[in-house]
């Protein structure tokens, strides 16, 4: 795949700042999203949801919701008879409609479809259902114990030890070296432990989606997600049909960040349209959204770490336990592999550990398990420097990975920006300016996270009149459809403004991977580069066949075929635009299209400086300035990878000070809503700088890498050792809520 | 469920007579979030915004009259309210986003009676009179009086406020009100407090209130915070005997809002912080 | 249950509809008018993303009852450019990117015009507090922050 490598070239198009394709449609509020949209004859669907943490489903009698005037179906699992093959899938299926037990608060256990919305929540209420309460843990320590409540039997993998809960369903580890010799040569160990509270990717927009199946067994749904085919393949398969019968339009998407990754409403919206026979649309409300989508992990982490007097790190250790809700995910070993990734050791090991609790699902968000485990490792890092008289950069500087480090998680890196992102840090005038004033500190920290690439498939059509339609299959979450029309027109060499990218249904288009991983850019770029080389190679052709001239002897330059050299004969230049008004003549339209399981994808790294101030007397904590570094390989649009890195910073930021999930006792949610689970408002922060750096990707043809993710890594961490710092104690739990700064505080004061 | 919007005080009162589960609609602000999320289910919806004045402030006696369809914005946008009273303009004002503060009112803040209602305390520790209408006539009744447990008042069925009054401000006055919440703008007081003072000629001080806002049942009276400060200058003596006895006063309980230990130590805080301002105020400095 | 009949104005136009005494004016915007612009995040006045103006003030159209908005006068996102011509914030924030997904959006430029009608040369910390009930998950509101204040100066220049 050599011509997939990158190479150094003047751009014309990637790296402007051009207005978005969807901007206007954004800003009259004409651009439809996942709830905008009705069906003629359409019912309102909704859920019923448990209202224990953890229960034994005895019966549910419908008989009286179903009874009432109004309501036309009525849905419980009994309705859903597949045992969908991969055990991802049942727990999908379980996820969405629960089976013999209720596993967390807000578990859907029925769901209606009726003419208006005031009649399907009477019919809710109707609807009996016979709970045998059971004990219930939220917590991921409590979980890991020996007696702990069991969610499932027999599911615990021979990965797990003995002694465990049957909770822990799997254990990972990572590493090479040695870490006890590691240890032995140490001048200084330092060993703490972490705790972070699960929170919420916090999208504005809620789940929403409109499902049409007719009798003949052929479906449509309209929805907002972050992956329409993942949607459809899911969906076939728990509804038991064919997934070509299924049709997904993604809507415009409000957010998602990783938490519209999966299905909640989807399945559930088209078993409602089968059974009454007309289109059922569900939105969740804000309450719905916190109680039952897919919230984060919340963590429980142990970080160990020596070093000589000469700031070398000799060993670094971590135990990663990880609460990943009601069903099994991977977030312990995410974080197991991301936690020490930056850093460039003799001898690492780490261990992830997945338990399940009574809670929602955790689903991904924005490099799901990295920053919990760079809050813990850089808050141990930013520790030992202090103890070593070190400016913490220097620190850094002295221990980070580069070209060729074996990472702590088991590949050798190739060309990766952390040293570039570590010294652009150190040279700017945020870290050169002193930060005066009483109870101030500045926090410093880094971030890494992988990228994905994954299965893409794009089409590209030249238009008679020479503009280009560009269709890919990932939805448009922050500007995406701007930066591949941006791809398209530089390889094309034509204007920005001749391509018009859309976003195709499942029924148009290969298969698309979710947008997730911080793929798009990369992966979808990638095909968008090889889909306009396609269409350019068929445009040579045409030129070529026009001219009675070799394929080989034409070349394409800035937008037109040309003679390759003086012996291929003289011709004037064709257009990209001549030749396709000519199409029909030279051989039918022109279309170039590419489909490919995208790999190559770059690692990238961010490094995030704060400046903070704490009221000493209440635990409040201001934000004064901050500054994000991150390595974006290639800036396609400037504006819309700021845009990334300002939004992870300041979700960061929200799950470093005051965003959680609060459980009560019973095992049920506290603060299902926007009022207490509190997301930064523009009040709270400063403006967030940013500064681009471009260390290209080898493995893409423009050096992209992705740049969604890592913005969210380093900001737990840099506000943590911030906070420690002007407050005068080490803050190991997060959120840094001001009851809990304040009781540290008086603490540390005795 | 009925939706009915009377002109005038005594309609008003025999709709909410006449039913057995009718609902005040002011700003709506805490009403349709209940409504929404299914916690109050009334028959009748009676939305007071219609009667004839309801939306005015005026002048009265040297005092103050602010009516039940006053949106606290409305009430920070009036600059004569706001020199007399700039503390229970400041609740007012904390409520909520701009867009809250466009619709709620000071009186539905009140009668919603929730523990931490940021514009009562400065209310009760002005003295602040309500007049309450009702099927059989008005009544006038201190503010203090109107919340008595959380979601509960004194309101018996079909009266509602019309107006709440301030007494004169008098020469030498001036209150303040603070409160603490995590995020800068749209939480919920975690602690509240407002410090209201009267000064004599010689610039200590004559009379004081102290009220507790969100670490109660109800708003607190912290008489012995308020007696800390007569007859001082607001030094830091007295600043922290106020301090002390206000977090002596505070009977909080542990939330998702805040700790026992926490609300306590925060109350002391903000009634030396609020006590400074309003000193300053009353001494006729900005502040 | 009787529905509720309601003339009132929107974006300049007489418009009737009915409405059940329970329904917001959000909902019947986006349910019975089809304008859609108005979003729902919350529905507790958390988000603002239902933004709407109710005779000159800035609400969140989920905390007013559809029946309220009798005889009065809503304006909505759908009515802020005229015709064509975008107004001068929406053309900001687009040139300016401060929108990723754009949910918030209409609710923040109702809010934001709103700001600039009332006062045309607020402080960063004005315009910050000014916005605070809008909620925004993507950008951090730098971008947003910078594109109103960028648009005062802009129409501070043209007036
Ligand atoms: C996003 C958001 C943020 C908020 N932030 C705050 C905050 O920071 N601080 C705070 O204190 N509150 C806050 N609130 C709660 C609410 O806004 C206030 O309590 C507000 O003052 C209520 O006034 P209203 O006019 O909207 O009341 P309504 O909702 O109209 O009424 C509230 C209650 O009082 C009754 N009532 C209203 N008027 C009368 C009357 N004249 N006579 C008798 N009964 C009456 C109603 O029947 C109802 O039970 C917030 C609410 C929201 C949605
Ligand atoms: S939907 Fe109205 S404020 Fe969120
Ligand atoms: S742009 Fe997505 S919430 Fe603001």
């Amino acid at each position: 795949m050599a011509k997939d490598e990158f190479q150094s070239r003047q751009f014309k198009v990637v790296g402007t700042r051009v207005p978005r394709p969807d901007g206007v449609d954004k800003v009259t509020g004409r651009a439809r999203y996942g709830a905008d949209i009705t069906a003629p004859g359409m019912l309102t669907g909704l859920c019923l949801r448990s209202p224990h943490a953890h229960a034994r489903i005895r019966s549910i009698d419908t008989s009286a919701a179903e009874a009432m005037k109004g309501v036309k179906a009525v849905v419980t699992r009994a309705d859903f008879d597949v045992t969908p093959e991969s055990s991802g899938n049942r727990d999908v299926l379980d996820n969405v409609m629960a089976g013999d037990k209720a596993l967390y608060d807000g578990h859907t256990v029925a769901a209606v479809a009726a003419t208006s919305r005031s009649v399907a929540r009477a019919a809710l209420k109707a609807i009996k259902v016979d709970y045998e309460v059971l004990p219930h843990v939220t917590d991921v320590d409590e979980a890991m114990k020996p007696d702990a409540p069991v969610l499932h039997e027999g599911r615990q993998q021979e990965s797990v030890p003995e002694g465990y809960s049957q909770n822990v369903l799997a254990r990972s580890q990572y590493g090479h070296g040695d870490v006890d010799k590691g240890f032995e040569e140490a001048d200084i160990v330092i060993e703490r432990h972490f705790t972070t509270a699960a929170t919420h990717q916090g999208y504005i927009e809620p789940h929403a989606c409109l499902a049409t199946m007719g009798g003949d067994g052929k479906a449509d749904l309209w929805c907002c997600t972050q992956g329409h085919y993942h949607v459809r393949d899911t969906c076939a398969e728990l509804l038991g049909m064919d997934t070509g019968q299924l049709k997904v339009t993604s809507s415009e998407i409000g957010g998602g960040f990783g938490g519209k990754t999966t299905v909640f409403l989807e399945p559930v919206a088209l078993m409602l349209s089968r059974k009454s026979g007309k289109p059922v649309k569900m939105t969740m409300s804000r309450e719905e959204v916190l109680r039952a989508s897919g919230p984060t992990a919340s963590t429980s982490v142990s970080i160990k770490i020596g070093a000589r007097k000469d700031g070398r790190i000799t060993a670094g250790w971590g135990d990663f336990r990880y609460q990943n809700g009601a069903f099994e995910a991977m977030n312990g070993a995410l974080g197991a592999m991301c936690g020490f990734a930056p850093y460039d050791l003799e001898n690492v090991r780490t261990t992830g550990w997945e338990v399940v609790t009574n809670r929602p699902k955790a689903a991904a968000y924005r490099a799901p398990g990295a920053p919990m485990a760079a809050f813990a490792v850089e808050s141990v890092v930013d520790e030992l420097a202090g103890e070593l008289g070190m400016d913490p950069i220097d620190f850094r500087l002295m221990n980070a990975a580069d070209e060729g480090t074996k990472a702590a998680y088991g590949p050798t890196y190739p060309a990766i920006g952390l040293k570039s992102v570590l010294e652009a840090a150190k040279d700017h005038p945020h870290w050169n300016t002193p930060l005066e004033g009483e109870n101030r500190g500045r926090g410093f920290a880094v971030g890494f996270w992988f990228n994905f690439g994954g299965n893409t498939s794009v089409s590209l059509m030249i238009n008679g009149d020479g503009t280009v339609s560009l269709s890919e299959g990932n939805p448009d979450i922050g500007g995406s459809r701007a930066s591949m029309s941006m791809m398209a027109a530089e390889e094309l060499g034509i204007p920005y403004e001749h391509v018009r990218c859309v976003i195709a249904d499942t029924a148009s288009l290969g298969q698309n991977d979710i947008t997730d991983g911080s793929r798009v850019t990369f992966a979808v770029g990638l095909a968008t580069i090889k889909a306009a080389r396609h269409a350019i190679d068929i445009m040579k052709a045409r030129a070529a066949r026009i001219w009675g001239i070799d394929e080989e002897a034409v070349e394409w330059v800035d937008g037109a075929a040309q003679p390759a050299g003086p012996n291929a004969g003289k011709f004037e230049p064709m257009t990209l635009k001549e030749i396709a008004a000519l199409a029909s003549k030279t051989g039918g339209p022109i279309a170039g299209h590419f489909e490919v399981n995208a790999e190559g994808a770059g690692v990238s790294f961010g490094a995030h400086i704060a400046d903070t101030e704490v009221d000493p007397e209440t635990g409040a904590v201001k934000v004064l300035r901050y500054t994000v570094f991150q390595d974006a390989g290639k800036a396609v649009h400037p504006d819309y990878v700021e845009g990334q890195m300002q939004g992870g910073a300041v979700q960061g930021i929200g799950w470093a000070l005051n965003e959680e999930y609060i459980y009560g006792e019973d095992g049920i949610l506290q603060n299902p809503g926007y009022l207490d689970y509190r997301i930064p408002v523009a009040s709270d922060l400063p403006m967030i700088d940013t500064k681009i750096l471009e260390i290209p990707n080898p493995g893409h043809p423009y050096g992209v890498r992705g740049v969604g993710e890592t913005g969210i890594v380093p900001p737990l961490a840099t506000l943590a050792n911030a906070v420690s710092r002007a407050a005068g104690v080490r803050m190991t739990s997060l959120p840094m809520s001001p009851p809990k700064l304040l009781a540290a505080i008086k603490a540390a004061k005795g | 469920m009925r939706f009915e919007a009377p002109t005038s005080p005594e309609d008003a009162a025999s709709l909410l007579a006449a039913t057995d589960n009718a609902r005040v609609l002011a700003g709506g602000t805490d009403l349709l979030v209940r409504l929404r999320a299914g916690q109050v289910e009334p028959e009748m919806i009676v939305d007071i915004k219609r009667i004839a004045g309801i939306d005015a402030i005026t002048s009265e006696d040297g005092g103050w009259r602010i009516g039940a369809g006053v949106s606290c914005a409305a009430m920070g946008e009036h600059d004569a309210l706001g020199a007399d009273y700039p503390g229970v303009v400041e609740g007012a004002e904390l409520i909520g986003s701009t867009q809250v503060q466009g619709r709620c009112t000071m009186i539905g803040n009140l009668c919603n009676a929730g523990p931490a209602a940021d514009s009562v305390p400065a209310m009760v520790a002005a003295g602040a009179i309500a007049h309450v209408v009702g099927p059989k006539g008005t009544r006038e009744a201190p503010v203090f009086e109107i919340p008595v447990s959380p979601g509960k008042t004194s309101l018996a069925k079909g009266e509602f406020i019309a107006s709440v009054y301030l007494p004169p401000r008098g020469a030498r006055g001036g209150d303040a009100y603070l409160r603490f919440i995590p995020r800068t703008e749209m939480d919920i007081a975690a602690v509240g407090c407002a410090v209201n003072l009267s000064l004599a000629d010689d610039g200590t001080v004559e009379k004081a209130s102290v009220v507790l806002g969100a670490v109660g049942p109800k708003v607190i009276e912290a008489a012995e915070a308020a007696a800390a400060l007569i007859g001082t200058t607001c030094d830091d003596t007295a600043l922290a005997a106020c301090a002390e006895a206000a977090t002596a006063a505070a009977t909080p309980i542990d939330d998702k809002r805040g700790t026992v230990e926490f609300r306590k130590d925060v109350t002391g805080v903000l009634a030396r912080r609020a006590a400074r301002i309003a000193y300053t105020r009353a001494k006729g400095e900005t502040s | 249950m009787s529905r509720i009949h309601v003339t009132t104005t929107i974006n300049g136009d007489e418009t009737e509809y009915l409405c059940e005494p329970q329904d917001t004016l959000l909902d019947v915007l986006r349910d019975e008018l089809d304008l859609t612009g108005s979003k729902e995040g919350c529905a507790s006045g958390d988000c603002g993303a239902c933004s709407v103006m109710l005779d000159g003030r800035l609400v969140c159209s989920c905390l007013v009852l559809g029946a309220e908005a009798e005889g009065r006068a809503v304006e909505t996102i759908e009515g802020m450019a005229s015709g064509e011509e975008l107004h001068p914030l929406q053309q900001a924030f687009i040139d300016k990117a401060a929108l990723q997904c754009g949910i918030c959006t209409p609710g923040i430029l109702v809010a934001a015009k709103d700001l600039l009608e009332r006062n045309p040369d607020p402080t960063e910390e004005e315009v910050r507090y000014w916005l605070a009930g809008n909620l925004c998950r993507c950008t951090g509101y730098d971008k947003i922050i910078r594109a109103v204040l960028d648009t005062a100066a802009d129409m501070r220049g043209a007036a």
